[in-house]
């Protein structure tokens, strides 16, 4: 089983992304889960064609500590087995502490054994790497892939950048690794070129490049990803070649972050003047 | 020789205490509480913290603590405790219907950020505080400060929350009496009393810590400042508080809210400290000096020339509470005693500097750290030996290990009575300390003695 982290910057597109590329793997037979780590929930919203379920949190917090996982799974699109975190609501609690929770306790309930056959696990964080909780994924034993969705606008990169420093951190102490920069085009000028060269310089390569498509909207306002509600259309076989690029993908690098003046002479040169 | 790895030699040390020389900010506060008539201090976190609260002070005290819990649990922890909080609201007037509960948070609750006043608003809106009783808090994260802080700012919070002037002065002073034992508190009242000057003194602790056996369990004892007399304090002509750490934020606070003036002061622990409380006393109620007071004075003057020998040049280490050691450290001075090494677990260079001002005439180098642990203190022990110790029970095993005579003085006293009977503070605290320092040397003596000098007389 490949356990896989998708981070990026807030509103960059990673549980769209996810949920599509996820539907591209179980279109290929593989048996995917998606752990969602954002306290909203909606990160299997596409999937599963809406947000009807329970979340971890809770049922923990409903039924205490007598979890069954069949209360906490549900099955999405193609078999793909969905599972929210959720968290609490804005400004109270602790959400990190609650992806900590929740994925103790996944482990514990026997999710990822081996009896399960999964060939993937996917976890969709919320943000930035701002605390423990949201580094979880990418401990020691969890996922050891991470794929960094990020568009050619500043601050995508610059979060995508500063996620890289919180990994470094990680790979030294475990296994985890970069597997590559996702671009989720926002048609900024030069995007494909610049987002080539920033991945170059972070020591990682651009592993595809994700148009933008009003199909992505229609789908979601559908709730469902583009392979579901339009198999024939273009834009799900963007998603399906991303699916196999991760499939089929062997580079695995410590990532190389930037200083942000660099960083910003990077923009200038294939951006701003380009 | 249970500490046998301390080594002599002193090396630097950073990101590492070992037997710290203080405790954590709950058990302050839930102390400070307890001073409060007909109040359930209320522990805002997981059970673990509440029950080592409880239990240090009940090993100190020798009285059972009550005090109540959010009992976090992981759900707790990650949905933030305000459904537990407003529970334990409703749960507490309705069982054990005290007239305050006064709650602090923990290391959890302040990490995740639940903002008590927002719950207690809620508990409110819902009906579970019943008209006349109160919620009260204050923030404890305990990876802030000491015990004396959380005492500190448990105590400013009884003046945030209930201090009030109607416009009147009232011929009445306020006393902080710092972090000391209820016998303490009681003996500052009996001063006060003994002077004829009105008081409220809070927290007051006595009667609620130190209390008798009736053969009877009351749950909320006859000791504790009222609610009431918390709420004339902002109509008081003046405030004094004694000791620097624990006591300065309330008075100030004080000034601040209902501009009452204040004056901070030392603990009142020897001559000098205790005059200068006396003094003040004198001067802000505009009185004299009753006769007994100054006999008692004289009375802690007689053993100090009858025994002054036994004092002179004894080298003593301590360790403790800031408050205390700088009234203790001008006591010592003040018998011709040379307090040579001092720690205490308060960050302060204030501290440092006080103690170098008042040991300045010290014929002996001085050791003085803040913030600084036992082990430190043992060290320099091992490097220049002292012939007594004082400090808290955790002292006991530098005494044993050096073979120096310990007189237990401070929080914790985990191991021996009286701290809560008799008092440190004042003319006949001062002989109280006197008379413990001299048991401590002269059974020594005694013990050390070749059978040719053991003597009858001493």
């Amino acid at each position: 089983m490949r356990k896989i982290a998708i981070y990026g910057k807030g509103g960059i597109g990673k549980s769209t992304t996810t949920q599509n590329t996820v539907a591209g793997l179980a279109e290929m037979g593989r048996k995917v889960m998606v752990v969602g780590c954002d306290p909203k929930a909606d990160s299997t919203r596409l999937l599963l064609g809406g947000l009807s379920q329970k979340t971890v949190l809770d049922t923990l917090r409903s039924e205490g500590e007598d979890v069954e996982l069949e209360d906490i799974r549900k099955t999405g699109f193609n078999g793909t087995i969905c599972v929210e975190s959720g968290g609490p609501e804005p400004g109270v609690g602790c959400a990190g502490r609650g992806i900590i929770t929740s994925i103790n306790l996944l482990e514990q309930l026997g999710a990822y054994a081996e009896s399960e056959k999964l060939d993937y696990a996917f976890y969709d964080v919320l943000g930035d790497v701002v605390c423990g909780g949201f580094a979880m994924p990418i401990r020691e034993g969890k996922a050891q892939e991470i794929y960094i969705v990020v568009s050619g606008e500043m601050m995508a990169m610059y979060a995508a950048n500063n996620i890289c420093k919180g990994i470094v951190k990680f790979a030294e102490a475990g296994g985890v690794r970069l597997g590559g920069l996702i671009c989720n085009s926002r048609k900024v000028d030069n995007e494909q070129e610049m987002i080539e060269a920033f991945a170059e310089q972070l020591g990682t390569y651009m592993i595809h490049f994700v148009p933008r498509d009003n199909m992505v909207q229609k789908a979601e306002i559908n709730r469902k990803t583009v392979i579901e509600f339009d198999p024939g259309h273009s834009q799900a076989g963007e998603y399906r070649t991303l699916a196999k690029k991760i499939e089929e993908n062997q580079t695995h690098v410590v990532p190389k972050p930037m200083h942000t003046d660099e960083l910003e002479k990077l923009l200038i040169k294939h951006g701003l003047a380009g | 020789m249970l500490l046998r790895h301390t080594p002599k030699e002193i090396n630097p040390r950073k990101a590492l205490t070992i037997n710290p020389a203080k405790t954590c900010q709950p058990i302050g506060a839930m102390y400070a509480a307890l001073g409060i008539h007909s109040c359930l201090p209320h522990s805002h976190g997981s059970q673990g913290c509440c029950a080592y609260h409880r239990s240090t002070l009940t090993r100190h005290y020798k009285e059972p603590v009550m005090a109540a819990t959010s009992s976090f649990t992981e759900g707790a922890s990650v949905f933030g405790g305000q459904a537990n909080l407003v529970q334990a609201i409703d749960n507490i007037f309705t069982i054990y219907d005290p007239d305050v509960i006064a709650v602090h948070t923990t290391c959890l609750s302040e990490t995740i950020g639940d903002d008590i006043p927002q719950i207690a608003r809620k508990a409110e809106a819902d009906g579970k505080i019943p008209s006349g009783k109160f919620v009260i808090h204050v923030n404890t994260p305990s990876y802030v400060g000491t015990h004396v802080t959380g005492f500190a700012n448990m105590t400013k919070a009884m003046v945030d929350y209930f201090a009030k002037s109607t416009g009147t002065r009232a011929n009445r002073i306020n006393i902080i009496p710092g972090y000391v034992e209820p016998s303490d508190m009681e003996e500052i009242k009996r001063i006060a009393e003994m002077m004829g000057v009105p008081i409220v003194l809070f927290p007051d602790t006595s009667n609620v810590l130190n209390r008798p056996q009736t053969g009877k369990y009351e749950m909320f004892p006859k000791g504790g400042v009222t609610v009431e007399a918390l709420m004339s304090t902002g109509d008081s002509m003046a405030t004094i508080g004694l000791g620097r750490m624990a006591s300065s934020p309330a008075a100030r606070a004080l000034d601040t809210k209902c501009k009452v003036p204040c004056e901070i002061l030392d603990l009142p622990i020897g001559f000098k400290a205790t005059d200068r409380f006396v003094d003040t006393l004198r001067k802000t109620a505009a009185i004299n000096v009753p006769d007994a007071l100054n006999e008692e004075r004289g009375r802690l003057l007689d053993i100090v020339t009858d025994m002054h020998q036994y004092f002179y040049g004894r080298k003593v280490a301590l360790a403790g509470d800031a408050d205390q050691l700088i009234a203790l450290t001008e006591f010592l001075v003040s018998i011709d005693m040379w307090p040579v090494h001092i720690v205490t677990g308060t960050a302060g260079k204030d501290f440092e500097a006080r103690i170098r001002e008042i040991t300045r005439n010290v014929p002996h180098p001085v050791n003085v750290s803040a913030p600084a642990d036992m082990f430190l203190l043992h060290q320099w022990i091992k490097n220049e030996p002292v012939d007594l110790l004082i400090g808290n029970t955790y002292l006991k095993y530098i005494a044993r290990d050096e073979d120096i005579p310990l007189v237990r003085f401070g929080f914790p006293i985990l191991d021996r009575v009286g701290h809560s009977y008799f008092p440190t503070v004042g003319y006949r605290g001062g002989m109280r300390l006197l008379e413990k320092i001299l048991d401590a040397l002269m059974d020594r003596q005694d013990r050390d003695a070749p059978e040719e000098s053991f003597e009858l007389v001493m």
